[in-house]
C-alpha cells in the first residue's frame, strides 16, 4: 500500500502541508478533492519529488522512499504529447527512455490503442486528433509505464463533458483491469464519486483530510444514485464552506 | 499572399522605373550612377566574370556557416546545461558583437592572410551570435511541465536533449540561421574589402577603383541574390524538419 505519513512542506513562512498522512490500500482508488489552492498540486509536487519535503515519510509497498519521482506513472491535465512524434511515438516514451523499446512493447502498445479505440491513428500526430484522443493516447503511455501506482492531477478535466464521461470508462480499466493503485486529485466532486473506492474532502491550507467517504458498488457510479447525489451536495456544501472560511 | 506578393513586385518596378527616368532625363553619367537596365544587362552579360568571384564568397559564407554551426550548436547545449557557463560567457558573447566587425577585419587579415580563411572566420563571427543566443533561448522556451514529466520518466539530460530539448528549440534555431544567413554576406564582403585575391568583395573594390559602378552595382545583385537563396534554402529546410508547425 501508499503509506504517507507527516508530511510537511513549507513555502516562506506558509505551511501548505502540516504533518498530513494518507494511506491508499494496494489496488485501490482514492481521490482527492478540496477548494482552490488547498495544497493538492503541492501534495503530489512532494510526492514525485518535484520540490522537496520538509519532513514526513512516504511508504510504496514497504520501502521507505523520498519521493515517487520514478516508482510512479503521473497523467496531469494537459496530455503533455510531444507534436513532433506519432501517437505512436508518444505512447512508447516511457520505454524509449527506459531504453525497454522492443517487439513486445511494441505490441503492448499496438493493444492497448486497440483497447482505446485508437486503432488506425497511431501514425497520427497529436495536433491531427481531438483532445479525446489525445488524452486517450496519454492514457496508454500512462500504461506503458509498467509501474502499479498511477498519480493522476486532474487528468480530464481541459475536456468537454461529454468526452470527460468516456474517458472515466477508461480510467476505471486502470484499476479493474490493470490492477493499478491510484491516487488522484480532482475538481469534479462528481467525477470523484463516480470512480474512486475512497473520496477524501481537504481544507484550506494547511491542508487536511475534512472527511472521508467510502464508496461500494460497481464503477462507474451511476450518476442518478440518490446517495450519490446526497454525498455530492454535503461535499458541495462543504467545499463552500472552505470558500467561505476563506473570505471571511 | 499572392496580392501582397504583386503590390511588393509593383513597388519595386515603380522604383527601378523612377530610377531609369531620372538617370536618363538628367543625363547621370554612368561612372556616378547607372541606369537600372545596364545593371541587369552587366549582371547578365558578365556572368563569367561574376561567376568565380561569387563562387569564392559563397564558399566563404557556406564555410562560415558551417564552423558557426560547429560552435554555436555545443556551446548553446553546454550553457543550456549548465546555467554557470551562460553566466560566464555571456559577457564575451555580447563584447564579441559590440565590437564592430570593421574593426576585426584587419587584424584577421593580418593574423590569417589574403586567403579565404580570414573571410571565413568574419563570415563564422557574425553567424555564430544569432544562431547561439536563438538556440539557447528555444532550450529555455521549453514548457516546464514537459521537463518535469521527463525528469519523472527517469529521462537523462542527454536523452531529454534529444526528445525533447532539440525538437522544441527547432523553430528558434532556423530563426537565428535565417538572421545568421542574411548577414553571412556581410562578414565575407567586408574580409574580402581589406585584403583578398578573389570573390565578389574584391571585385567592388576594384571595379569602384576603375569607374565600373555598374559592376559595383552587379557585384551587389549577385550578392543579394546568394543571401536570397540561402534564405530560402533555409526556410525549405525548416519546412521539411519543421512539419508539426
Amino acid at each position: 500500500m501508499l503509506d504517507i505519513s507527516e508530511i510537511t512542506k513549507k513555502f516562506d513562512g506558509l505551511t501548505v502541508l502540516n504533518r498530513f498522512n494518507l494511506s491508499v490500500p494496494r489496488n485501490g482508488f482514492t481521490a482527492l478533492v478540496g477548494p482552490s489552492g488547498c495544497g493538492k498540486s503541492t501534495f503530489f509536487d512532494v510526492l514525485t519529488g518535484v520540490v522537496p519535503k520538509d519532513s514526513g515519510t512516504i511508504y510504496w509497498l514497504g520501502k521507505n522512499l523520498p519521493s515517487l519521482g520514478r516508482k510512479a506513472a503521473y497523467m496531469q491535465q494537459k496530455d503533455l504529447l510531444l507534436p513532433w512524434f506519432s501517437l505512436m511515438n508518444n505512447a512508447l516514451l516511457p520505454v524509449k527512455i527506459s531504453n525497454q523499446i522492443n517487439k513486445a512493447s511494441r505490441e503492448k502498445a499496438q493493444e492497448l490503442f486497440g483497447r482505446l479505440g485508437l486503432d488506425g491513428f497511431e501514425n497520427y500526430t497529436p495536433q491531427q486528433v481531438s483532445g479525446g484522443m489525445r488524452q486517450r493516447c496519454a492514457l496508454v503511455r500512462t500504461l506503458m509505464f509498467e509501474h502499479e501506482l498511477v498519480l493522476l492531477d486532474e487528468p480530464l478535466s481541459a475536456l468537454d463533458a461529454i468526452t470527460r464521461r468516456s474517458l472515466q470508462s477508461l480510467l476505471v480499466l486502470l484499476q479493474s483491469e490493470f490492477k493499478k493503485t491510484i491516487l488522484m486529485i480532482t475538481h469534479d466532486v462528481e467525477e470523484a464519486l463516480v470512480l474512486a473506492d475512497e473520496v477524501l474532502v481537504l481544507t484550506n491550507p494547511p491542508m487536511r483530510i475534512r472527511e472521508r467517504f467510502s464508496l461500494r458498488g460497481n464503477k462507474p457510479r451511476q450518476r442518478s444514485d440518490p446517495e450519490l447525489i446526497r454525498i455530492r451536495e454535503h461535499i458541495l456544501d462543504e467545499l463552500q464552506s472552505e470558500l467561505t472560511d476563506e473570505v471571511y | 499572399m499572392k496580392y501582397t506578393r504583386l503590390v511588393s513586385l509593383g513597388i519595386f518596378l515603380i522604383i527601378l522605373g523612377i530610377w531609369e527616368a531620372a538617370c536618363r532625363s538628367f543625363e547621370v553619367p554612368d561612372f556616378i550612377l547607372p541606369v537600372p537596365s545596364e545593371i541587369v544587362m552587366i549582371t547578365i552579360t558578365k556572368w563569367s566574370v561574376l561567376l568565380p568571384h561569387a563562387g569564392i564568397t559563397a564558399l566563404e559564407i557556406l564555410l562560415g556557416i558551417g564552423i558557426s554551426l560547429l560552435i554555436s550548436v555545443p556551446l548553446a547545449t553546454i550553457m543550456f546545461a549548465r546555467p554557470s557557463v551562460e553566466q560566464a560567457l555571456s559577457p564575451f558573447l555580447v563584447a564579441s558583437q559590440a565590437v564592430p566587425v570593421f574593426a576585426l577585419a584587419p587584424l584577421l587579415v593580418v593574423w590569417l592572410g589574403y586567403g579565404i580563411a580570414s573571410k571565413v572566420l568574419m563570415a563564422a563571427i557574425i553567424i555564430f551570435f544569432p544562431i547561439t543566443v536563438s538556440l539557447l533561448e528555444g532550450y529555455k522556451n521549453c514548457e516546464y511541465e514537459y521537463a518535469m514529466f521527463f525528469r519523472l520518466m527517469g529521462a537523462g539530460f542527454w536523452k531529454t536533449l534529444r526528445l525533447l530539448y532539440w525538437p522544441w528549440a527547432l523553430p528558434y534555431f532556423f530563426a537565428g540561421l535565417k538572421v545568421g544567413v542574411s548577414v553571412a554576406t556581410i562578414g565575407a564582403v567586408i574580409g574580402e574589402w581589406v585584403g583578398a585575391q578573389k570573390g565578389l568583395g574584391y571585385l567592388m573594390i576594384q571595379s569602384n577603383a576603375r569607374l565600373r559602378v555598374d559592376m559595383v552595382f552587379a557585384a551587389i545583385l549577385w550578392l543579394s541574390a546568394m543571401g536570397l537563396c540561402m534564405w530560402a534554402f533555409v526556410g525549405f529546410m525548416e519546412r521539411r524538419v519543421i512539419r508539426w508547425k
